[in-house]
């Protein structure tokens, strides 16, 4: 199994970049979501797999079952799909912004600041 | 009294003048706080000589060599005396210079501080200090050459005399960091004591080439003397003593107290003397055709130091004497003959050799200042100059090798300097009256004609008294250089000898070249635009330049799609190197069992990720991205993380959502024309994914024993009284990282109401 869930990573990694290495904005934003959610499974699953238990004490317990999954990673993921959606959603707004500004939607033609 | 009060004195002083402006009359006081130092140096001079020494230290940096240890020997004090009483004169010069123009007292907080660091280098016994002050003589230097800072010229020139002496100041350094770490010692008097530590050192050659380009560079010898003339566009009391009498004698200083590490070594010797010997007639040959009387003395200055050079790099105990009486009387000449052409300047409005003439009447103080100090220049007897030159000539003719040659070159360059002498210290007075340039020529005030009067003097009883000057002053720091004690004379008058002879020949060939100083003076705009090593500099300049803006607009040429592929290739690159160099290649294994659910899931995920990146149109795009996230729940749900489900699933509608929004805002997806940029882009990125697969299969084949969560899972109910562990940790455990993310998403929140809300008519759509 952790072979295949590498593999999705690595897919969603490299589409991911390929998306942002266009020029266009839309696809910078599906880059952005793509990678967010390679690198959220990267940390979800770097520590380990547990299939199905999750780490909550059942009532009438003082301690988790023995072999719930790692609660750790999953708080961290949490935190991060919350920041990424208020990445993106920042993103999604500049890119909206930039595009009305400039009435382009190449990214190679805003290079006013850094002419020479 | 510690030897850190003169240098503390003086920088003090530099920072109340920065911050008190006296008035124009009370400028002068300022002199007092050098004037203090250079009483404390007579006055701890009987300490120093015979071997005797001062020390004094503070801790600094004493894990990197670095402390602040200061001694004062003999060959020191001598210097700081020169720095310190010539640099009295000179603040009172300066104030009567400054008479009437702006800026006076920012001048004079220049000088002090140079002053500072001035004596620094010459009383730092530890090789960082050194390279401390050093530095910031070279930044002094850049402000006060670049004063006029209004003007294009001198800032141009300000910047030339930075950029040489600072890169000479790196080799410095570089050679200084390799000597002390070669010596084991950064403390410079520990050094020399075990200078054969230095001799077998594997670098030797190497850290000679080093510090002889800091010094080199810093008294501007060939071929970096160009920089030199260059700054006599500083104001003449800058000219006086940073570029005659002080800074561009640093580097004399230390080839002199270096001298006796490096001596044993050809690759001291040669450079030393052939770039001082080159310097020497450079300087005096070009000066023949300047008409401008400070750059005349520039000119002479580069020959003095080439003098000075080519007798440290001599090496033997005749000639350092020789570079010592030599540049003491140097010192006190060039210093007054600078001010004396200030006066002129001041007093007729010009420095134009063609424009000048007659003044002696009108300016009669200046005037025998200026024939004091260019007597003592040309080296007539009893001046100091005189003995100087009898001491080269003694020198040169006592060499065991190619006597004739450095002694025809020390001829040659002694008369050129007779010639110069005159026209500076002579010629404008004693000529004919020529109209002068503008206003009514006037001697200065007192400030101006009494500082060149105190050092041309100094230079006639220095020469008076040859005996008292030999013993006290030459002598004792000789010894320092040489590191035996000497119990050798100075004397005036050595009888009808060869030297002598040569003396008097210099005599007959200075008189016949003045004689024909207009030759030379007509054919100076000619020589002027002729080949210079200054254009070498030039175009090295421009090249940069050239290249900067090439290379940026090569790697930083404002296409982002290019960046992202740098930096993409680069962590791509960096990932690759930690795989082959430090880490191996995962093991290619299934752990755990294929279920069907997350197969099912992964595939799904994947399939979306490829159409969300390859579609070419919007909708299809967002709706497979949708698809990725949905997948990305079901594996969540199945490895037992119904948190991040919910989650997920929350945020992926809401950003498709979002999206759909915005979307018929934007154009059509547009496919690139270049097949090459997304063939190469598709490879960088199937690279960058193999790459974070491996990763990620090396992070999962690593197992925990002891997971930290399990703690946090047995504390959850006990301690927090949470049952579902994963909110616990996120809001208890680790509450302030929450915190944390709250404020991004506040922050994230306020920026896109502010871009929305954004003034429409900013945009150039709506013009």
């Amino acid at each position: 199994m952790s072979m295949l869930i590498a593999l999705t990573v690595g897919v969603l990694f490299a589409t991911g970049v390929f998306c942002l290495l266009r020029r266009c904005l839309m696809r910078l934003i599906i880059g952005l979501v793509l990678l967010g959610n390679a690198a959220n499974l990267l940390v979800f699953s770097a520590g380990g797999l547990t299939t199905g238990v999750p780490a909550v004490i059942p009532s009438g317990e003082t301690v988790a079952p023995a072999g719930a999954a790692d609660p750790l990673p999953q708080a961290l993921v949490l935190t991060a799909i919350v920041i990424g959606f208020g990445l993106i959603v920042f993103s999604i707004t500049l890119i909206h912004r930039a595009r009305a500004a400039s009435g382009n939607d190449d990214v190679d033609a805003f290079i006013e600041t850094d002419q020479l | 009294m510690s030897l850190f009060w003169p240098v503390l004195l003086i920088a003090a002083a530099s920072a109340l003048a920065a911050v008190i402006r006296l008035p124009e009359r009370w400028r002068v006081l300022w002199a007092l706080f050098p004037g203090a130092a250079f009483a404390w140096v007579v006055l701890s001079w009987p300490d120093v000589v015979g071997g005797g020494q001062l020390m004094a230290t503070i801790p600094w940096f004493e894990e990197l060599g670095a402390t602040v240890d200061l001694r004062l020997d003999a060959y020191g004090g001598l210097m700081a005396g020169l720095v310190t009483g010539v640099g009295t004169l000179i603040i009172i010069y300066a104030a009567g210079y400054m008479e009437g123009s702006p800026g006076g007292s920012r001048l004079i907080s220049l000088l002090l501080i140079f002053m500072a660091a001035m004596l620094g280098i010459v009383v730092a016994d530890n090789l960082i200090l050194l390279f401390v002050f050093w530095e910031l003589t070279s930044i002094t230097s850049y402000l006060l050459v670049g004063f006029s800072h209004e003007k294009l010229d001198s800032r141009k020139k300000a910047l030339q005399a930075l950029l040489v002496t600072g890169t000479g100041g790196l080799a410095l350094l570089a050679g200084l960091v390799l000597l002390g770490i070669e010596a084991g010692s950064w403390q410079i008097s520990e050094i020399i004591a075990n200078a054969d530590v230095v001799m077998a050192s594997p670098h030797l050659h190497g850290i000679i080439v080093l510090i002889l380009l800091g010094a080199f560079t810093k008294s501007a010898q060939f071929p970096f003397h160009f920089w030199l003339p260059n700054a006599m566009a500083a104001p003449t009391p800058v000219s006086a003593f940073l570029h005659s009498a002080t800074m561009v004698k640093a580097g004399v200083f230390i080839l002199g107290r270096f001298s006796p590490v490096f001596s044993g070594s050809e690759w001291w010797h040669g450079p030393v003397v052939i770039a001082g010997m080159v310097t020497l007639l450079v300087g005096a040959v070009l000066g023949l055709f300047q008409t401008d009387l400070k750059k005349i003395l520039a000119y002479t200055t580069l020959a003095v130091l080439g003098m000075l050079t080519m007798l440290i790099g001599f090496g033997s105990d005749l000639a350092l004497k020789s570079m010592l009486v030599f540049l003491i009387g140097h010192a006190l000449y060039k210093a007054a003959l600078f001010m004396v052409a200030g006066g002129i300047d001041h007093g007729a409005g010009t420095r134009d050799v063609w424009k000048l003439g007659g003044l002696r009447a009108i300016m009669p103080f200046t005037m025998v200042a200026g024939a004091l100090a260019a007597f003592s220049k040309a080296g007539f007897p009893p001046f100091l100059g005189f003995i100087g030159k009898e001491y080269v000539y003694k020198t040169g003719t006592s060499l065991d090798h190619f006597a004739p040659i450095f002694t025809g070159a020390m001829l040659l360059g002694n008369m050129l300097m007779f010639a110069l002498a005159l026209k500076v210290g002579w010629y404008p007075f004693w000529s004919q009256p020529k109209e002068a340039a503008r206003g009514h020529p006037h001697e200065g005030s007192w400030m101006m004609w009494l500082p060149p009067m105190v050092l041309a003097v100094l230079g006639l009883v220095f020469g008076f008294m040859t005996e008292w000057t030999g013993d006290t002053l030459v002598i004792p720091a000789l010894a320092e250089i040489t590191g035996t004690p000497m119990h050798e004379h100075l004397a005036l008058w050595h009888g009808v000898t060869l030297p002598l002879i040569l003396s008097l020949v210099t005599f007959a060939g200075g008189v016949m070249i003045y004689r024909a100083r207009e030759y030379f003076w007509k054919k100076h705009d000619q020589v002027d635009s002729g080949p210079k090593v200054e254009n070498a500099y030039d175009r090295l300049l421009a090249g940069t330049v050239k290249f900067a803006k090439r290379q940026t607009r090569a790697i930083q040429g404002g296409a982002l799609s290019r960046y992202m592929f740098i930096v993409v290739g680069a962590t791509a690159t960096l990932l690759l190197w930690k795989f082959v160099r430090f880490q191996g290649w995962p093991e290619l294994t299934w752990e755990g069992r294929l279920a069907p659910i997350p197969v099912i899931a992964c595939i799904w995920v994947m399939a979306g990720a490829i159409a969300a990146a390859l579609a070419q149109r919007r909708l299809v795009a967002l709706l497979s991205m949708g698809v990725v996230g949905l997948g990305i729940t079901a594996l969540f749900v199945n490895f037992g993380a119904p948190d991040l489900a919910i989650t997920q699933l929350l945020v992926d509608g809401l950003t498709v959502v979002l999206l759909l929004l915005v979307i018929y805002r934007l154009p059509p997806i547009r496919v690139e024309a270049n097949k090459w940029v997304i063939r190469a882009d598709a490879v960088l990125s199937a690279i960058m994914g193999g790459l974070i697969f491996a990763l990620t299969l090396s992070a999962m084949q690593i197992h925990v024993i002891e997971r930290v969560g399990d703690t946090l899972a047995q504390m959850s109910y006990v301690e927090a009284y949470g049952r579902n562990v994963v909110n616990v940790i996120l809001v208890d455990f680790r509450a302030l990282d929450t915190f944390g993310e709250i404020i991004v998403l506040a922050i994230a929140a306020i920026g896109v109401t502010a871009l929305l809300s954004a003034k429409k008519e900013r945009s150039p759509d709506e013009d």
